[in-house]
């Protein structure tokens, strides 16, 4: 934080920004917010990182009222400026589920329609300049805060699994247990004879279930991973100014947060670009694998 | 790193979910849906009012040549009626001209005769009273009122 520059080093800052405002039960038995990076480690599986929560759902709030209001008051005549920009991003969806999901499902397009449009407004959030919505918090006494839910994996594994049980469910629903076992087992080896099935069994097991697990690991570590390199950079170069605070009405000072600013500036307008690309192969994942779950051909 | 997080962003993923199919994606989609039959009903009813226009067209265009037909029909017929009026009124004219001419002619005739016989009658009358005064002695009214009537007679016959 800003504020307190002149006692934190780089490292401390950095630590400082990628810590969640953890919730959860202290050493000593009593539940309360984490009050150091430490503390929040120490408190385990049965914590919530609040910053995480209240910002995925402030962001998922903001993508359904405004969806739902636009839809509530739809004009089938000549449609407003507001509603013309959903019924883009709706067509945008349907036109990507239409072309890679040949299942007949109606619930798989408002699934991508909920990935695509919550992904792209949490990822958003990184647009914020780094400092700002931490040193409000502070204001208030918040100490930890970090405002990208996408940066946590535990909103990309959530995001990921639901879709990976989805994809278990309707996998099973479609093809039958012994359909699905059977994808499991029977490839990539096709054996012949009942002899080179069961040769190739624990081959097959062991190569379809590495590929089936890497599914949900690669498309939550992908978004996650993407989303927290930029944070990263994001702090990197706030370190460049930030570190200079002490000396800001000095020229130097002032060329180096001028210099930080520039780069803040270069690096978000880049973001932009994968903020939306993660979100959009988030979404397109979503729907293959989908499409993977309904389709009864191998 | 890995918390209770994971497990709630699973409840609220599901929850969104389902929020944007029921309020969200059904409801644009039929209004979407909706449109989509409301321009192809209105292409359609153009295309109607299109063929529609074509033959009401048809059928103005045949009710104005029917009607040029018959007007111009009326007009010849009006012609040919004007003109057989024009010569009944003309032939009556005639007869009744001619009518008024000889009954006039012969008024003028009876009235010639009458006049005639009126003249005849004073000639006798005065013959009579002229050969009455010469032979008036000789001639008795009733012995010789066959002779007088005879030459009256001649007289009248002349």
């Amino acid at each position: 934080m800003a504020s307190e520059t002149e006692t934190q080093t780089a490292g401390e800052y950095i630590r400082h920004h990628l810590t969640n405002l953890t919730y959860g039960q202290h050493s000593d038995g009593s539940w309360g917010l984490a009050h150091s990076a430490e503390e929040a480690a120490e408190m385990g599986f049965y914590a919530i990182h609040v910053d995480t929560m209240v910002f995925s759902i402030v962001t998922g709030v903001a993508f359904l009222w405004l969806f739902s209001r636009v839809a509530r008051n739809m004009v089938t005549g000549v449609p407003g400026k507001m509603q013309n920009a959903i019924e883009a991003v709706i067509d945008f969806i349907d036109d990507t589920v239409n072309g890679s999901f040949s299942g007949n499902n109606p619930l798989i397009a408002p699934l991508a329609l909920t990935v695509f449009v919550w992904i792209l407004l949490m990822n958003t959030m990184d647009l914020v300049p780094i400092d700002f919505l931490p040193w409000l918090a502070s204001m208030v006494g918040v100490h930890y805060l970090k405002v990208v839910p996408t940066t946590d994996p535990n909103a990309t594994f959530a995001l990921a699994l639901g879709v990976f049980g989805l994809m278990l469910y309707y996998s099973v629903k479609n093809k039958g247990v012994l359909g699905f076992l059977g994808e499991l087992t029977l490839h990539p080896f096709e054996g012949k004879t009942l002899l080179a099935k069961i040769i190739f069994f624990m081959p097959n097991l062991i190569l379809e279930s590495v590929s089936l697990i890497s599914k949900p690991l690669s498309h939550s570590l992908r978004l996650f991973g993407n989303m927290y390199a930029g944070e990263v950079i994001f702090i990197l170069i706030a370190l460049l100014y930030a570190s200079t605070t002490t000396e800001l009405a000095s020229l130097d000072g002032i060329m180096w947060s001028l210099a930080g600013g520039l780069l803040q500036m270069v690096w978000a307008i880049f973001h932009i670009l994968i903020i939306t690309l993660q979100a959009f192969i988030f979404m397109v994942l979503t729907v293959v694998y989908m499409d993977m779950a309904h389709s009864t051909d191998h | 790193m890995i918390n209770m997080t994971l497990a709630l962003q699973l409840v609220v993923f599901g929850l969104f979910w389902w929020f944007a199919q029921k309020y969200v994606w059904v409801p644009i989609m039929a209004a979407l849906e909706e449109r989509k039959k409301g321009i192809a009903d209105s292409l359609s009813a153009a295309e109607r009012a299109k063929t529609d226009q074509q033959d009401a067209q048809k059928n103005a265009d045949k009710l104005i040549t029917k009607a040029k037909d018959q007007a111009a029909e009326i007009v010849a017929k009006a012609e040919k009626r004007g003109s057989a009026v024009v010569d009944e009124a003309k032939d009556t004219a005639k007869a009744e001209g001619g009518r008024i001419l000889t009954a006039a002619q012969a008024e003028v005739d009876q009235e010639t005769n009458r006049a005639r016989e009126a003249l005849r009658g004073e000639i006798a009358s005065l013959a009579a009273a002229g050969a009455s005064k010469i032979l008036a002695k000789e001639i008795d009214a009733t012995t010789h009122a066959k002779l007088i009537d005879d030459l009256v007679g001649e007289i009248k016959a002349g």
